[in-house]
């Protein structure tokens, strides 16, 4: 772990996840919003983000509550989403390297973004970059959000006027752009993206997406390594 | 179940899901089907919420509308090596602008 990590690779990984993380933290105004909408008080929301930080399983507990379901199901499809998160545990694990109090503390912050712009790094160190700056700047900001959305309600303004919600998809793209040199991964992507959409009109906010990682498992346990070597 | 409780229960039992997989032993990422699907997932998960984003409407309905556009440029973008911030952001001002229009 004595691994240095050159100060123009720190800053660029700095910079790129502060923007993911300000472009992504930024939608805590609308998670506030509607979670008001759906019947939670300021502080049942403000509780939500601090304590779940996850934004699919939030937005699918209070989606839930509003579409007239019960608490208890509620709960149950927020935790069906947060499973996805231990996916993506299992892939930053040997990258983060953590152990201890720094994994209780670090697996916190284990969430899509933070984990996008922690996987895609050569090191542990320029991994930890990624993952934290992104992680704390969307903890930041999403728990600052949900409370002026809770609080302002629908008269903040959609972000959506600003573009934001198209900046997170073109975010998740410029993600996925470097793994797309590789046909498998063109494969895999195209279908997860198919079967994502085509899941989109019988499912819960979230699910598609982890229906699509299932995909993933599909295709990994089926198709045999066509060879040894990783690029 | 009252809210509180439902909140708060669930709330716990994400920030477990997300302890559980950071606690995985490292030799559990040895097994090469396991190794695959985790290098496999991030593709996955990614290609489905950039579709998800872009094209999930209200209501669960699929819909094409500014968002589209806006991926539409930012892969132009991507195509011709533009950083990760200009790609991001020239597409929320592209959206922005359609929306304006």
């Amino acid at each position: 772990m004595s691994e240095t990590l050159p100060a123009e690779e720190r800053s660029g990984i700095t910079r790129d996840s502060l923007g993911v993380g300000i472009a992504t933290g930024t939608y805590g105004v609308s998670f506030g919003a509607v979670s008001v909408g759906a019947g939670l008080d300021v502080a049942q929301t403000c509780a939500l983000s601090l304590l779940m930080f996850t934004g699919a399983s939030q937005f699918a507990l209070v989606g839930v509550i509003a579409g007239g379901g019960t608490p208890l199901s509620g709960a149950l499809t927020a935790l069906l989403l947060g499973t996805r998160n231990t996916l993506y545990g299992l892939r930053m694990a040997p990258l983060l390297g953590w152990r201890g109090w720094r994994r209780v503390g670090g697996a916190h912050l284990l969430i899509d973004e933070s984990t996008a712009m922690g996987v895609t790094r050569g090191s542990v160190p320029a991994a930890r970059v990624g993952f934290l700056t992104t992680g704390w700047t969307i903890f930041v900001l999403w728990n600052l959000m949900t409370l002026v959305g809770a609080v302002a309600g629908e008269a903040i303004g959609d972000p959506r006027t600003y573009g934001l919600d198209a900046a997170v998809g073109a975010a998740f793209l410029a993600l996925l752009w470097p793994r797309l040199d590789e046909p498998r991964n063109r494969l895999v992507a195209a279908l997860a993206a198919a079967v994502a959409l085509g899941v989109v009109p019988f499912t819960a906010a979230g699910v598609p997406v982890l229906v699509a990682g299932g995909v993933a498992l599909l295709v990994g346990a089926l198709r045999r390594e066509r060879s040894e070597v990783r690029p | 179940m009252s809210l509180w409780v439902a909140l708060i229960g669930a709330g716990i039992g994400c920030y477990l899901l997300k302890l559980v997989g950071l606690s995985v032993p490292p030799r559990v990422l040895e097994h090469r089907a396991v190794a695959r699907v985790a290098e496999l997932i991030p593709v996955a998960l990614l290609a489905a919420l950039v579709a998800v984003q872009v094209f999930a409407g209200a209501d669960q309905r699929l819909v094409l509308d500014a968002r589209a556009a806006a991926l539409g440029a930012a892969a132009l973008m991507l195509l011709l090596r533009a950083p990760f911030l200009v790609a991001v952001f020239g597409s929320a001002l592209v959206a922005a602008v359609l929306r304006m229009i």
